[in-house]
Parts: structure tokens; sequence; C-alpha cells
């Protein structure tokens, strides 16, 4: 009995001076920040950063090969701890989510016929390129869905993808993992989105998809501020000159170009709470606030585009939403521009 | 020189009786003809009409783009009416001209540079290979390879051995099989310009033995001829595929990841060489070739003379059209056919077949997990595992996925055919090869 | 009219064999077999076999119903596994056991793995295995109250004997069993390892219907020879002869019908025969020096862990692996 004890004891013993002889001798000096980092960080190991996981991205950033706001999914307060343990200021990212360039459900787009196989867009792609009739609109198979890493995307019943706004990160796994290129980044602030993908032209467009970008151009004739461009037949929106005022969703007569923010409204401003700081008149891309400081503002109606930004800059809430606005060109009849271009 | 046949492969049902003894039919012209610029491996060629244009049958309306690409000659007279993107047999739109048939049926002189050429066999082989070129001659077994390119291997690589096949395994295709019977001057004087160009006296053409008629009458004819030595070979598919053909022919092994000329063999569809004769010694472009209609699908199958450009539509027509419980159509045969969605799709200089499948010969039950039997082991004639590479794949372990020689497959398709749980394998291992030819690039490798 | 078209993937025609019908064979090949323990075991056979495949099927549905997936008993999987469990049990069993055998097999054999195709080991083997060694009285009760050979034999099973007299030899004596009864299947035991006739008949239809494959029970039974003939030939008062070996225990059983279950048996031809002579190795060394008297279940179970390893040690030798001399031997 006793022994066994001593025996085990022994080896017990024996084991830890080795274990600790190795400890001493193979000690590996490591920065105690990258653990400091590592633990900042959201630990899915997502990708989005571009590096292999969030340990690899630990050593950059102590490494000085990466800044502390290079996750994205991290958000603001991640950049910001890190930021912290580094020593350094946080430079403020915007957020960025998914946003899927396809509007074509069930209903809408047509099938090619019915689609036997592999449940993957990037294997169905192999088959006639898309079960969709379309090629270039959603599939409807999950692969976005199965390559995000934060549950944020996910197929419904209507068989195209929805982005859920609040779960996005951003990361980017869901537009690297799409076969058809349809999903991208763009700002959260952004409520304008073309969901079309198509370069097709309008009557080809047609036959497949009743929601489709026919790329008849009215959205680009009517964007303020030029950020609507045509590319082969689709209408593709710059995020930087975008000012979101929704008029392109407006014209749309395939009721392709999707506006968060739509019925849009009037904007007039209460002049009891307006304190005249002018940041209305600053942030208004079309000069249509006018007001000396300290004095109260005023909205022209025939200028405002209603784009909404000086309701989000008010300080004071004192931008407040009126009447719908009425639909620019709205004399004219849909139909008319529905098949040209 | 052993007759040996190649592991793994599978047994379909040939299904072969339902044309083979037809004789071939001229399908007529359709209204509109649709030219796809891509009918060929490689870079689609560069259309040269637009719209408005007159074209006559066989003139170039699009002209090749590249070393490997090849012209596409109007299959008959008549009007460009767009050169637009159009349906395709792959599925995405291809550019592809419109043509609207006249009914004159005129065809453009053979000169110039389709002068016929008299003396074939004793004629420089550059200009025989021009020629090949600007006939805008493709693999007419279904792979559309430009012939041009398989006729020019690098110079530091000695030819020894050609081979026509004509083994046609895929089951339901006869137009190999009637062609044989039809033509077969044609065949072997196709083949002995091809020798010519190598400077060779004798060459090989491959028949599974379930065609006997052809395999006598070829006989025959090689007897009279010269310079040709019939293969009767064994039935199994995929007999016809390149390396399978060559190990049974000459038993020579093609190594992994190369082509047959490294092991000094040159492979050509039986039907491409009697393109090669018609353009050498008549100035013919290709613009017509045999595509075999059938399946219980359709009312009246046949082997049909076809333009290239035909709508399917119309061929199906002209063989009755589709029985109300029609559910897949094909183009090629039932293991390595592409599904059509629509009856618009033109056919191609490659399209040997068009199978027709009625709903209770379409399987449709999902996949089921795989239950390891390694049939699709046993059958691969290229000695993979795929159910590995599925399962590699499905995990997205790309890199273990090539590790397993995902890129050795040939798409056969026998492994799916055996597979008793149903799993799309060859949809899987196209998807890998996809992935393991992305990582590659990725590793720079 | 524009039909509406199915588009899938190449190929197009299929060879129509499916798992069920995979599953639905086997459990008919074995069928004969099993009428056979009926015959000689009487109700209580019958009883224990009705009990494991039912309650297997009950089980398997309850499981895929509480994964929420498809209930897929009509395969024939469950089914085939109660089957397969009811054959390695004496008939004697208690239906309490049966239950618990159904449900060892199939929960803890099968479904905790991810059910059908996923499972490492062989469900009926897990639950046969799990049942002698938690219940190895009830295990070996070879009594037989009805049925042909009610009352005629009473303890052991032939290795039975023979493990009890190489234990402790004042205690027994080598079994003297006439061979031909033990080929037809006149002796006591498991209900369906009994006859090597039909056991051979239903493999035969297995492999005609190529659904075995022969490197595994060629190679299973080569190895156990390999070690039982030296063995009787150098110690003929000690050990079984060979020909005993082969039909006694439930090596015919086992070597078609269990260790050539396809989710847990290796890929290709060169790794199933590696599987079958393992198999054959180690059921021998048990036999011969282990304190079972039986060792296919183990072996089996054994060699099932080693599968994953033997398939990555034995990849195919690839289509033009082997370079051939440039203009060579033409």
């Amino acid at each position: 009995m006793i022994e066994a004890a001593l025996v085990l004891g022994g080896i017990g013993f024996l084991a830890a001076l080795g274990l600790g002889a190795a400890s001493i001798k193979f000690h590996v000096e490591t920065d105690p920040r990258v653990e400091e980092v590592a633990e900042a960080l959201p630990g899915v190991n997502c990708g989005a950063c571009g590096l292999t996981g969030c340990n690899a991205l630990a050593e950059a950033i102590v490494a000085g090969g990466a800044l502390p706001n290079a996750c994205i999914p991290g958000g603001e307060d991640v950049s910001k701890n890190i930021a912290t343990i580094m020593g350094l200021d946080a430079e403020k990212a915007e957020k960025f989510i998914a946003v899927l360039h396809c509007k074509g459900v069930h209903g809408k787009a047509i099938d090619k016929g019915q689609y036997l196989g592999i449940p993957d867009c990037r294997a169905a792609a192999l088959v006639l390129s898309s079960p969709k009739g379309c090629n270039y609109g959603c599939m409807g198979l999950g692969t976005c869905e199965r390559s995000c890493p934060f549950d944020a995307i996910h197929m419904g019943d209507k068989g195209i993808a929805v982005v859920d706004a609040e779960a996005c990160t951003g990361c980017g796994s869901c537009v690297r993992a799409c076969p058809k290129s349809i999903l991208d980044l763009r700002p959260l602030s952004m409520n304008v989105h073309i969901r079309c993908n198509s370069p097709l032209s309008g009557k080809q467009i047609k036959a497949l998809c009743s929601v489709g970008c026919i790329g008849c151009g009215r959205c680009e004739k009517i964007c303020p501020v030029e950020a609507i461009s045509m590319s082969r037949g689709l209408a593709i929106i710059d995020a930087e000159k975008c000012v979101d005022c929704g008029m392109c969703a407006q014209v749309c007569p395939t009721s392709n170009i999707d506006d968060a923010l739509a019925p849009r409204r009037d904007l007039l401003i209460e002049e009891e709470k307006c304190i005249g700081c002018t940041k209305c008149a600053k942030v208004c891309p079309v000069d249509a606030i006018e007001g000396e400081k300290k004095e109260v503002h005023k909205i022209h109606q025939e200028k405002c585009i209603g784009c909404q930004r000086c309701v989000q800059v008010c300080p004071v809430d004192a931008v407040m939403l009126g009447a719908e606005r009425p639909k620019p060109g709205a004399k004219k009849k849909t139909s008319e521009a529905a098949t040209d271009g | 020189m052993g007759k040996k046949l190649f592991r793994g492969g599978v047994h379909p049902h040939d299904e072969k009786e339902r044309t083979a003894s037809l004789p071939v039919v001229d399908a007529g012209l359709p209204e509109r003809l649709f030219l796809p610029v891509s009918q060929h491996i490689g870079a689609p060629a560069k259309p040269i009409v637009t719209k408005g244009d007159k074209v006559l049958g066989g003139q170039v309306v699009a002209e090749a783009a590249g070393f490997v690409s090849v012209p596409i000659h109007a299959s008959t007279s008549g009007t460009v009416r767009s050169v637009a993107p159009y349906a395709h047999p792959l599925g995405a739109e291809q550019l592809a001209i419109e043509i609207e048939v006249d009914g004159e049926d005129t065809f453009v002189e053979a000169e110039g540079p389709m002068e016929p050429i008299a003396d074939p066999f004793n004629h420089d082989p550059n200009e025989i290979k021009t020629r090949i070129l600007a006939a805008g001659i493709v693999g007419m077994g279904g792979a559309t390879f430009p012939t041009h390119v398989k006729l020019s291997p690098p110079p530091e690589i000695g030819i020894d051995t050609i081979i026509l096949n004509g083994v046609e395994c895929e089951p339901f295709l006869t137009a190999d099989h009637r062609l044989m019977l039809d033509r077969p001057d044609d065949i072997i004087n196709g083949l002995k310009v091809i020798l010519a160009i190598f400077g060779l006296d004798s060459g090989f053409i491959g028949i599974e033995k379930n065609k006997p008629d052809p395999i006598a009458l070829m006989q025959d004819k090689a007897a009279s001829l010269g310079g040709v030595e019939v293969k009767p070979l064994e039935v199994r598919y995929p007999q016809g595929a390149e390396k399978q053909l060559i190990h049974a022919i000459s038993g020579r092994d093609v190594p992994s990841a190369a082509l047959p000329m490294a092991v000094g063999t040159v492979v050509q569809n039986v039907a491409t060489a009697v393109a090669i004769w018609e353009a050498v010694t008549q100035g013919k472009p290709l613009t017509s070739r045999i595509c075999t209609v059938t399946g219980d699908g359709v009312k009246e199958p046949k082997n049909l003379l076809i333009r290239t450009g035909t709508p399917i539509g119309y061929l199906i027509e002209q063989c009755g059209g589709l029985t109300d419980d029609i559910a897949k159509v094909i183009m090629g045969g039932p293991m390595m056919g592409l599904s059509q969605y629509t009856l618009d799709v033109p056919s191609t200089k490659g399209t040997s077949g068009l199978l027709c499948l009625p709903a209770s010969q379409v399987r449709t039950e999902p996949q089921k997990s795989c239950i390891s039997c390694g049939r699709c082991v046993s059958s691969c004639p290229m000695g993979l595992s795929p159910t590995t590479i599925y399962n590699f794949i499905d995990a997205d372990r790309v890199a273990e996925a090539d590790e397993w020689d995902t890129l050795d497959c040939i798409e056969c398709a026998s492994c799916s055919y055996v597979c008793p749980a149903g799993i799309p394998l060859v949809q899987y291992i196209r998807y890998a090869k996809g992935r393991v030819l992305a990582r590659r690039r990725q590793l720079g490798t | 009219m524009k039909p509406t078209l199915y588009i899938t993937s190449s190929p197009h025609v299929f060879d129509g064999d499916s798992v069920s019908k995979i599953m639905w064979t086997v459990s008919a090949a074995l069928l004969p077999s099993a009428l056979w323990g009926f015959y000689l075991f009487g109700l209580p056979a019958l009883a224990v076999t009705a009990l494991c495949v039912a309650f297997s099927a009950i089980f398997e549905a309850v499981a895929q119903k509480l994964r929420g997936r498809e209930v897929t008993i009509e395969d024939g999987s469950a089914v085939l596994t109660g089957l397969l469990l009811a054959m390695n049990l004496p008939a004697a069993a208690p239906w309490w056991l049966c239950v618990f055998g159904a449900a060892t097999a199939v929960l803890l054999g099968k479904q905790v793995f991810g059910g059908l195709g996923h499972n490492p080991f062989n469900p009926a083997l897990v639950a046969r295995v799990v049942m002698l060694i938690s219940f190895p009285v009830e295990m070996t009760d070879w009594t037989v109250s009805s049925g042909v050979l009610a009352d005629a034999v009473t303890a052991a099973t032939p290795l039975g004997e023979a493990k009890t007299f190489l234990m402790s030899p004042e205690r027994g004596q080598l079994p003297q069993v006439a061979l031909m009864d033990l080929f037809i299947g006149m002796r006591p035991g498991s209900i369906g390892e009994t006859s090597t006739l039909l056991l051979l008949l239903g493999a035969a239809v297995l492999y005609v219907r190529r659904i075995i494959t022969l490197d595994i029970p060629l190679g299973f039974i080569a190895a156990l020879l390999a070690v039982t003939i030296p063995a009787y030939m150098l110690a003929p008062d000690k050990y079984l002869s060979p020909q005993l070996h082969l039909m006694t225990g439930g090596l015919m059983l086992g070597a078609f019908f269990m260790a050539t279950d396809m989710v847990t048996s290796p890929l290709n031809g060169k790794g199933r025969l590696v599987f079958g002579i393992g198999c054959g190795l180690i059921t021998a060394i048990i036999r011969l020096w282990g304190g079972y008297p039986e060792g296919v279940s183990f072996s089996i179970l054994l060699m099932n862990s080693t599968v994953p390893l033997i398939d990555r040690y034995t990849k195919p030798r690839k289509f033009g692996f082997v370079p051939v001399k440039k203009g060579g031997e033409a």
C-alpha cells in the first residue's frame, strides 16, 4: 500500500520536475498584450480581417501589422478597447452591413426548371449557371446563410437571402461565399439600395423577373447628386456620393430600388424647438435649409429632396416629418419608360 | 500492344436499339438559326456580321479569337437578324448570331482558302492544319476541343499513334454508329489525312463490341483501303474516354494531369475525321452533323442530320414532338449530357444527341447519407475515391480534396450512376474542382 | 406549351439500386437462418426476433423525431439492425434484454453519431458486446424450452465448452461435435448463428447481388485458419480443430453479415482485405488465448475503429499514376 503510494507519488514528482524544467528551458517570450487584445476580440474567427483568426489578428495588431479597428465585426467597442490596450486613438469606423442586390422572390422571378442536386449555390451554379431563369440573381440555396459566422443572413421562405441588419457585422463572409457576387457591403446608414445584379437588357430581364433593373436610366437622371451610374443595363449607386434621398426609388418603374424610409415625407422645422445651431444647413446636400446662426431655420420645400439628413443631425429634434411627398415625375406614366434603355 | 480493359467503369443498359437501325434523315431547315459564338472549348469566336447582313451557307460569321478558338460558319443562307445574348446549352446566355433562313440553302463557293486540296495525303501538313482551323472543326464526340490544336503538339513531342474514337459508349446515342455505317470510306480517309500530318502509316479505330455491324463494315473497308486497324473493344462505360481508350488500344497509360500526347497519342472522333476529309477535299466547313434524338420522352426517335444552330425544339418536332409526360431534355448522352430548360436552345457542333426522358425515368428522390458501400470507388475508371472527395468538400476541406486527386476526375459519372444513396457525386466533384483550383491560384501554385 | 423540366447535373440514368433495397436484401438473406433458428428453438426465438426488430424500428423513429429529422424506418436499416441483433442473442433472452439491446444498438450504436452512415461501429455488435459484458448470465443462457432442440442440449456451445476446458482442464473436455450437425445447424447457440449452410446461402445471395464482396469474409477466414491450423497441429488435445472454429460461434454470421456492413468497413478492396485479416487474427487470439469463448464481435468492433485509418492508407492507385516510358512498348 505504502509502496504503491510512494511509486505513484514518485512518478508524479518526476513528471512535475520535467515539466517545470521544460517550461523554463523552452519558454517563449510573448508580448502580454497579444493575449489582452485576443481577449478583446470577438473570438469567432470569421476571417473578415483577412487573417486566419482572432489570435492571428491580435498578434498582427500588437506587432503593428494591423490597426486597432481592423476587426470589422467587433465594431466600435472592440476597436476602442484594443486602442486602449495599445495606447492608441481609436479611429471611428463606419459600420457596414451586407446588402443583397436581388429582389427575385418566388413568383417574381421565374425558375429555369425544377433543380435537383446539391442544395448549395456554388454547386448549383455548375448546372445551367443557376436554377433561376436569371443567371445573375439570388439562387436561394443558402450558401451565404451557412457562411455567416453571426447567424445574420437567412433564406426565409421567399427564395432569396434576407440580411438581418441588427446581427450583421459587415464581416463579408457572405460576400466572399456568394458565387453570383450579389452581396456587397454598404454603410448601415444607407437606406436606398438597388436590388438587381443583372446587366441584361430590359426586354430580356422582363422575361425572367418582374422586379429586375431594366436599365431604363430614370434613377440616373433624377439623382440630385449624380450618385447613380448605368453599367451595361444595370444601375449602380455610388455609396460615397449617395445622400439617401430615395428619389430614385420613387421613379423606378419596376420598383426595384428599395427605400427603407419610404414613403418620404415633407420636412418641417418646428420653430419653438430650433436653436439655430446651423447643423442642419451644413449637412443638407442641396442647400435647401436657410437660417442665420442662433435664429430659427427654414427648409425650402422646392429644393428639399427629403433625405432626412437634417433629422439625423438636429440635436433638439426640431425637424419634423410632415405630409407624404408627391412622387417626382408622378405625372408621367410608368409604362412609357419601362422598356427603353 | 494489348487489348487491356481499364479498371472500374459501369455497365448501363445501352438503350441503342431505339435508333441503331434507323438511317440518318435530313432534319431540314428551321425558320431561324442561332449560332452561338461559343461552340467549342476556348475563346469564343468574334462575330464579323451585323444585323441585316445577308449571309450564305458556309460563310464565316464569327472568326477565331486566338489559337484555342475556331471560326463559326453560317449553316445555311439567310439574313442576320440579331447578334445578341441568347440561350446556350451551358445555361448562361451567350452571344449568338440569329439568322432568318431564306430557304434557298445556297452555299459559298469552295475557293480561296477553302479550295479543295487535290492530293491531301501528300500535302503540306501546316496547310492541312490551317484548313482544319478555317473549317471550324472541333472534337465532335462532345468535348468540342479545337481539332487543329490537338493536331499541333509541341515539336519535341513525337506522335506515333493515332486513334479514331468510334466507341460511342454513352447509352442511347447512335450518331457515330450510323456515321460508321454510312461513311466508312470518308472516316478512313479522314484518318489517313491525320496520319499524313504526322508522317505515319497506320492508325486505329476503336469500336465497342456492341456495334457488330460497323465493326464488320469498317474491318472490311480497312482491309481494302489499308493503313487502318479496327479494334473491337469490350463494352464498358466509359470505354470511349480518351485515357481509357488509349489504355485499351495501346496499353499505354496517360499520366495524371497529362494529355494523350504525353504518350505519343492523338485521339479523334470518327465524325471529326469525316469533317476533316470534307474540309480538305471539298472545302466544306463544319456546319452540320448527325444527332440522335431519342428516349421515351420523344414520340419517334430518329438519327437526324442537323445544321448547327438549329433550335432543339425544331429537332424534336421533326421527331413527332415530346410526349406529355416529358420531364427532362438532355443535350448529349445520359451519362455526361447537359439537362436543358428550354427548347429554344440551339444545337452546336458538339450536339451528338438529344435525350428526352419521361417523368417515370427521372430520379427525384433527395440524396441520402453515404453508407460507405465503396461502389463509387470500385466504379471509378480513374482510380479515385469519389465518396472521400465528397466528404471532404462537403466539410469545406479543400486541401484534402486536392490531396485525394479531385482534379484527375474525368466526370464520367460512373460514381453517381452506381451510388445507392443517390448522392450527386459528380456534381460534388465538379464543385470541388472549382474550389481546388481557386485554392491553388490563391496559393500561387 | 413550355413543359417544366427537371434540371440536374449529369448523369441522368442510374443503376437503380438504393440504400433501402440493399438493407431489405440483406434482411431477406438473413431470413433462412432466422427461420432455422425458429425451427430449432421454437417460439421464444421468434419472440426475441420480433421484439428486437420492432423495438429497433421504434427507437429509430423516436430518435429521428427527437432529432428533428425525417423518420426513415422504411429504409430497412433499423429493421436490419434489429434482425442482426436478434441473430446474436440466445433464444432464452428475456424480453427486457431485447428492448435494452435494441435501444443500445439504435441509440448508442447509431443515432448518437448522426444516424445511418455516420456510425463508426456496427450497431448490432455494439449492443451485443454491451449486453455480453453487462448481462453475462442472460447472454449465455442456452437453455431451450421448445422447438426441435428442446431439452436436447443443456449447457454450452461448442466454443464455450472448449474455453472451459482450456481454462481448467479438470472441469471439462474438448467437445465432440459431429461436423455435419454444425454444418446444417443442429446445435445450440445464438438464434441466427447455427446453420453454416443457410448462412452461406444468404451470403451467396448477397454476393450475387453485389452487396458484399468476398475480400472481408475470405480475409477473415484465412486469417483465422492461419492461426488455428498451426495451433491445432501443435496441440490437438488442447485446441479445437480448424473446421470447428470455422463452423462454430458467430464466425459465418460475423464474417459474411456483420463484418461486411458497408458503413463500418473500408471503402476499397485492399482496405477490406486488411480489415478482414485483422478481424480473423483478433478472433483467433481471443478464442485461443482470451477470456471469452467467442471473439467475433470483439474483433469486428476493434477493426471497425481502424476503418478511417485503413481508408487513409489504402487510397486507391489512380489511373496513370505510374508514368509510362515515352513512345514505349507499342
